[in-house]
């Protein structure tokens, strides 16, 4: 079983100083699919991506009980490389956040942290993690202009080619069409398709039908609390829970 | 109304100034050491003694004041120590400049035995810039987002690399005029100078060669009544570096803005 696990979450719960955000998390993420949480807002969506990375650190106060597996490390244990983890775990934000410097720049970030500086080895990167975002034929004759003045969902999909770029095992996406147009938001429902060849996702959707359109399995959250889990068409056609069942067929939210 | 008074003002002291000192303004002004006390020859001498201090007050406080930004932004969350330092930082800004002089002609020239002096007026420079430095840096490193800093650190950045690699190139143009700022008190500084870098007209040979500035040379033409248009001209000569290094500087920071962007 440990060996269909990519990420095993075991009674996770987190708090913002005395604010509860998760409660009592349990569920597993299998290897290359396209896990969706979803939920509405304040129900510890992003708290629990976050936590996968360890970017709650950044936050004053705050404090966890449980556990979260990747493969065989302990992301919760003090002692791990956060450097290795989060490059292992990349993220993507709900706002396109391009550094303010060239494409090629942005792109080549996270590569030059760990001192991959030849700019050979640089370009072959560049070109590789934007053809993986499906950006590469928009850009290639302005890898020098500054990121700032692609559209926003070219920003979106640069954001996620600077995560390729250091060749992660997971992606954790929170909302990243939720700025977008619907067209943008199609041409990165399609490279999230690409890329599940290769590497596990887990999507924040910005609506039900996101969800619904491309993730494989779904875990619905209420106020911290994971109501259900299970393959999608389960979670949209028959939830098992009442809550789940109203906020799919929006009754609330 | 206001405005326009301010704006008045500035002119009138223009023209003033430039009125009386633009004739004196010849190349040998600029490249002649001063004779007799200042009453014939040039200013070179006192060119090359405020170059020297202003770069010795810079090199010495913007280190120390970005440093000092950087901790208090990046390194600490509010605390008793960082409102501590904030606050002394607040009350160095109010103290006034014959203070530090007096200080500096204290420690600097007299304990520590370094005599009027380059480094002695520099340092003391340097102590007087430094609370200046601090708050637009500091200014300016609050201003970059958030979410830049997020991205480093999710991208596998220390917060070193993500200091030295997102913060610092974003706040620079920020902390740059607070340099520049730094750079025009401290040519323009005379008190604190007199006591703690000398008067002498001699050309300096080291950093503990005394010397005189422009400012304090103008100062002491017009106090002690040795020339007027000498003085003016000294004036207008100040005036005309000022402008140019804040064009100059002007310039480059609206390149680097435009290059980033």
């Amino acid at each position: 079983m440990s060996q269909a696990s990519k990420i095993i979450i075991e009674d996770f719960s987190f708090y913002y100083a005395s604010v509860q955000a998760l409660q009592n998390i349990n569920f597993k993420i299998r290897p290359k699919e396209i896990f969706t949480v979803f939920g509405p807002a304040r129900s510890g969506k992003t708290t629990l991506l976050k936590s996968l990375n360890r970017l709650t650190d950044l936050i004053f106060g705050t404090s966890h009980t449980g556990t979260i597996h990747l493969d065989e490390t302990d992301i919760c244990d003090p002692k791990v490389d956060l450097t290795h983890l989060r490059r292992r775990i990349g993220m993507v934000f709900d706002l396109p956040t391009p550094l303010p410097m060239s494409i090629f720049d942005n792109i080549a970030y996270g590569p030059k942290l760990s001192g991959t500086n030849r700019r050979n080895r640089l370009n072959e990167i560049a070109e590789k993690a934007l053809r993986s975002a499906v950006l590469w034929d928009e850009v290639k004759d302005r890898l020098n202009t500054s990121a700032l003045r692609l559209s926003g969902g070219q920003q979106q999909r640069l954001c996620i080619a600077r995560v390729l770029a250091l060749e992660p095992e997971v992606l954790l996406l929170d909302e990243p069409c939720s700025g977008l147009d619907p067209i943008s938001t199609a041409s990165i429902e399609e490279t999230l398709f690409q890329l599940k060849k290769d590497l596990t996702i887990i999507l924040v959707p910005h609506n039900i039908q996101q969800a619904s359109r491309v993730a494989d399995r779904a875990g619905f959250f209420l106020n911290g609390e994971l109501v259900e889990e299970g393959p999608v068409y389960q979670i949209f056609t028959k939830p098992k829970d009442k809550r789940t069942e109203d906020y799919v067929t929006g009754r609330f939210g | 109304m206001g405005a326009l008074s301010t704006i008045a003002v500035m002119i009138l002291i223009l023209f003033q100034i430039l009125r009386e000192g633009l004739p004196v303004l010849h190349l040998s002004f600029f490249l002649e050491s001063p004779k007799e006390m200042g009453r014939e020859g040039g200013i070179f001498s006192t060119i090359v003694g405020t170059a020297a201090l202003t770069l010795v007050a810079i090199v010495v406080g913007a280190p120390l004041g970005v440093g000092t930004a950087i901790f208090l932004r990046e390194y600490t969350r509010e605390s008793k120590v960082s409102r501590m330092i904030r606050f002394g930082t607040d009350c160095l800004a109010g103290v006034p400049s014959i203070i530090f002089g007096l200080f500096g002609f204290v420690f600097f020239v007299i304990h520590l035995n370094m005599g009027w002096s380059i480094l002695s007026g520099g340092l003391t420079l340097a102590a007087m810039i430094l609370p200046t430095v601090i708050s637009t840096a500091e200014e300016s490193i609050k201003a970059i987002p958030y979410s830049y800093r997020e991205v480093s650190y999710s991208l596998g950045g220390t917060k070193w690399q993500t200091v030295t690699r997102v913060v610092l190139p974003g706040a620079l143009p920020g902390i740059f005029t607070g340099i520049l700022l730094s750079v025009g008190r401290s040519i323009g500084e005379t008190a604190a100078v007199i006591l703690t870098a000398g008067s002498s007209l001699i050309m300096p040979t080291s950093l503990f060669s005394p010397i005189r500035t422009m400012s304090v040379h103008f100062y002491i033409l017009a106090r002690e009544g040795i020339s007027m248009k000498m003085a003016y001209g000294t004036g207008a000569a100040l005036i005309l570096f000022v402008l140019i290094i804040n064009v100059m500087a002007q310039w480059l920071i609206n390149r680097y803005i435009r290059h980033r962007t």
